[in-house]
């Protein structure tokens, strides 16, 4: 073999790094976060009372709960799947935990343990059903909603279970400093997220899969197992969603979260993750979560009707994903 | 009858084709040479409106005919066979042939009985037979290939693109595709023929013209020039001979992959055979021969009634690729989009996919600089060409993408790689490197099972064959006995294969 040196670019002459605004221009993340922008500047005008601090952190409060249960979503909706069970897991998990707490008397932090256990369990219920019972994520994780659903009605025979020590609300609406709990275990889930998916060989699989999954098969990746593990980590953040749930209403409610996949699934794809998989980032999701919290708040503050308000947080969905179509 | 003039395109800031002339008569068959990212396929997307020339014009009959999309240059008698079927797998022949042209009557019910007639009638036309009323996916590659050129032709097209029509044929469905295309010219259809085979270009057609990196070369008669030269004008140098000099393999080589029994379906044919270290191991046959699901049942991805495999004399069974991949057997799969890329990440993250074992910090975190200096490494060494390793596969031409693939496991300490069609779209000049890289593989001590449906290919470079018919293999030649003839008759058994 002869080498033309110049001809092959294994690359010596690396283009240097770009100007941070000038990748982030590029980057799939310019899109969400000059939505976040434009949507930020439109509420200020609206309302005096939007850039306050206080107001920022009640957003930011207020949206912790979806925006942790977007962070399974977006591992699942990365890997071509979909999770449309997490609403219900969280509404489980809350409901069994204050159960047994109430019921059993076990202590707070064992019952609460144990409705994650709970969550995750059934996320590796979807994962097998999916990766080896090969059934399509979408009806395997509705059905899983359908049960988690009857099973914390029939559980709490449909009442709330209050009466839980005290403490439990610090998951929901204590503070460490000013920066409410909540806020604070979002910001915490969807770091290490960020990390488990740009750092390491997990994550890249994860985008594998997605991306191609015969592809990743056929040249040697465990894709069953990375398929489980994504179910199972929607879980664990719908169980995690569940603590602070559980913590702000001060009792477990077996109807709670009823339409919250749909929401989670909305950021996610506010955040610019392609739907069938393969393509997107986590700190998009979290971007897409402040969105549409930004959105529910300015409408409230605006005092449109609650109706209304769906409509138009719809429309601003259809919008938002038809600018995005031709981005990249 | 057909002519492009001048069409230059642009796409962001590159330009791809740079004012290229191209000239079409009613009644011949006219080949567009190149090698892969000349053009031709984008010069084909501007003729039938699939994307816009930035420059230039097509006229049809002298008239300036610059299509907006597809279905214009239908109504004009455009028919387009592409490289990619365009057909749905669950619909029947019939269905495909007239998909968006159902015929309806007056109150919008299909007239099913009309269509299915007229598709009939192309058929007999063609002088295939294939069944019409199975979903399009239980048919043959060849007879999905001659679906494709039917519903073309259902289009009453007078200038028929074919792209790399041949790719997944056999020799004898090719000469029964010919005669049928020479059918078509004798009335008058204008037919453009692309492929990589230059004996096919001698037998078909009768006039060329060559691209090269966007650029128009020449256009000539057939007749006036032979083959060393066309490929002087599609690379713009001479090409030796593209296959590397065959090693001597010593018979006492060791074996280090001992097949005993391979089943791929109850009551099929067991075959068995053997592979040597640093040897190329040919599988020939005809599609749908079993070469391919062989391979596959081999590393655990396809369900063989029986598999039984030793490695270095041990017993060994494979439950996915993963595990394979752990005993140091890779494949490089026949289909590079469907099967073999992640064309959502760039060559970086495509060549380290399976290698992060090595990458990582702590057992858990990736060593982002070892990744990019490895996938360095392994690019320079099989020479992928592309500006960077962040650089997108979905931009790199078919033969720097099967480099990619090939890239992905030579950080591995691998025993054997399966090579499954490795040279299948790719152009004369990226063939021979790849040959080269294959022996520099088996010099290394690698052991290579090659599945080509290219008989030079299957010829020039394996040391044995297996020759494969209905589902096993039926002989292994060697050494002088690799010949076409040998193989052919291996493969059919006198008994000439007729499409369907």
């Amino acid at each position: 073999m002869s080498h033309d040196a110049d001809a092959i670019t294994g690359g010596k002459a690396e283009p240097t790094a770009a100007p941070f605004w000038k990748s982030l221009i590029h980057s799939p993340l310019a899109l969400p976060l000059a939505g976040l922008i434009v949507v930020s500047i439109l509420m200020g005008f609206a309302s005096d009372n939007f850039f306050s601090v206080s107001n920022i952190l009640n957003v930011l409060r207020q949206v912790s709960i979806v925006a942790i249960l977007a962070v399974g979503m977006t591992f699942v909706i990365l890997t071509g799947g979909i999770d449309l069970s997490v609403g219900a897991l969280m509404a489980l998990a809350g409901t069994m935990a204050a159960g047994f707490m109430v019921n059993l008397g076990l202590p707070g932090w064992a019952a609460l343990l144990a409705g994650v256990g709970i969550a995750i369990g059934l996320g590796l219920f979807n994962g097998l059903l999916v990766a080896f019972g090969r059934m399509p994520a979408i009806i395997v994780t509705l059905a899983t909603m359908g049960i988690a659903r009857g099973a914390g009605l029939i559980y709490s025979g449909g009442y709330p279970i209050s009466g839980l020590p005290s403490w439990i609300s610090w998951f929901g609406v204590g503070r460490i400093g000013i920066i409410p709990v909540p806020v604070i275990a979002m910001v915490i889930i969807y770091a290490l997220a960020w990390i488990l998916l740009e750092r390491t060989a997990f994550g890249r699989h994860v985008y594998a899969i997605g991306g191609n999954e015969t592809a990743a098969k056929l040249s040697g990746i465990k894709t069953g197992r990375i398929k489980i593990a994504v179910y199972v980590i929607s879980g664990l953040t719908a169980g995690l969603a569940a603590i602070i749930l559980t913590g702000r209403l001060m009792s477990g409610q077996p109807n709670a979260g009823v339409g919250f996949e749909l929401d989670a699934i909305a950021a996610v794809v506010l955040g610019g993750t392609a739907i069938a998989g393969g393509r997107g980032l986590i700190l998009g999701t979290l971007i897409g979560a402040i969105l549409l919290g930004i959105l529910n708040n300015g409408l409230n503050l605006m005092g449109i009707n609650p109706y209304l308000q769906d409509i138009i947080r719809g429309f601003i969905i259809l919008l938002a994903i038809y600018i995005a179509r031709e981005w990249r | 009858m057909l002519e492009l003039k001048g069409i230059r395109k642009s796409f962001g800031q590159i330009e791809v084709l740079h004012g290229v002339d191209f000239t079409v008569n009613a009644g011949e068959v006219h080949a567009l040479l190149g090698e892969n990212g000349a053009g031709k396929s984008t010069l084909m997307k501007i003729l039938c409106g699939l994307i816009k020339p930035s420059e230039g014009e097509v006229r049809i009959d002298g008239k300036v005919r610059n299509f907006n999309d597809y279905n214009e240059a239908i109504e004009a008698g455009v028919g387009v066979v592409f490289q990619e079927f365009s057909l749905v797998p669950y619909l029947n022949a019939v269905e495909n042939m007239f998909l968006a042209r159902e015929l309806s009557n007056g109150l919008g019910f299909m007239k099913r009985s009309v269509m299915r007639k007229r598709a009939a009638e192309i058929m007999r036309q063609l002088g295939v037979s294939i069944r019409l009323d199975v979903p399009i996916r239980v048919l043959s590659v060849a007879e999905q290939q001659f679906v494709e050129i039917a519903k073309a032709l259902a289009l009453d097209a007078r200038i028929l693109v074919l792209d790399e029509p041949t790719a997944t044929l056999t020799p004898a469905e090719v000469e029964h595709l010919f005669h049928v295309m020479r059918g078509l010219r004798a009335q008058g259809v204008a037919i453009i023929f692309i492929s990589h085979h230059l004996e096919e270009i001698f037998e078909i057609c009768d006039r060329i013209t060559i691209l090269r990196d966007g650029e128009y070369v020449a256009s000539c008669a057939v007749s006036e020039v032979d083959q060393a030269r066309l490929v002087e004008m599609m690379v713009g140098r001479r090409i030796e001979s593209s296959f590397p000099a065959k090693p001597l393999i010593s018979a006492e080589a060791a074996t280090v992959l001992d097949v005993e029994e391979v089943q791929l379906a109850k009551g099929g044919p067991v075959s068995s055979f053997t592979l040597r270290a640093g040897e190329i191991l040919g599988f020939a046959g005809l599609v749908g021969s079993g070469r391919t699901e062989t391979a596959l049942a081999m590393l655990g991805a396809y369900p063989a009634t029986r598999c039984k495999l030793r490695m270095n004399g041990i017993e060994i069974r494979f439950a996915d690729p993963a595990e394979a991949l752990a005993a140091g057997i890779g494949l490089l799969p026949e289909s590079r989009k469907e099967q073999g890329l992640i064309t959502s990440f760039p060559i970086l993250q495509n060549v380290s996919l399976n290698n992060y074992g090595k990458y990582l910090l702590g057992h858990f975190f990736i060593n982002r600089a070892r990744e990019l200096e490895d996938t360095r490494k392994a690019m320079q060494q099989v020479r992928v060409k592309a500006p960077s390793p962040h650089a997108r596969v979905d931009t790199l031409s078919g033969g720097n993408q099967q480099k990619v693939v090939i890239a992905r496991w030579i950080n591995h300490s691998m025993k054997v790689l399966i090579f499954d069609e490795p040279t299948r779209g790719i152009d004369v000049g990226a063939k021979a490197e790849i040959y080269q890289l294959m022996r520099d593989f088996t010099a290394q001590g690698y052991s290579i099972i090659m599945i080509s449906s290219e008989l030079p290919e299957v010829i020039g470079m394996s040391d044995r064959v297996c020759v494969f018919r209905s589902g096993g293999i039926v002989a292994t030649v060697e050494g002088d006995a690799i010949t076409s003839e040998q193989i052919m008759t291996h493969a059919t058994t006198g008994r000439t294969q007729h499409v369907a």
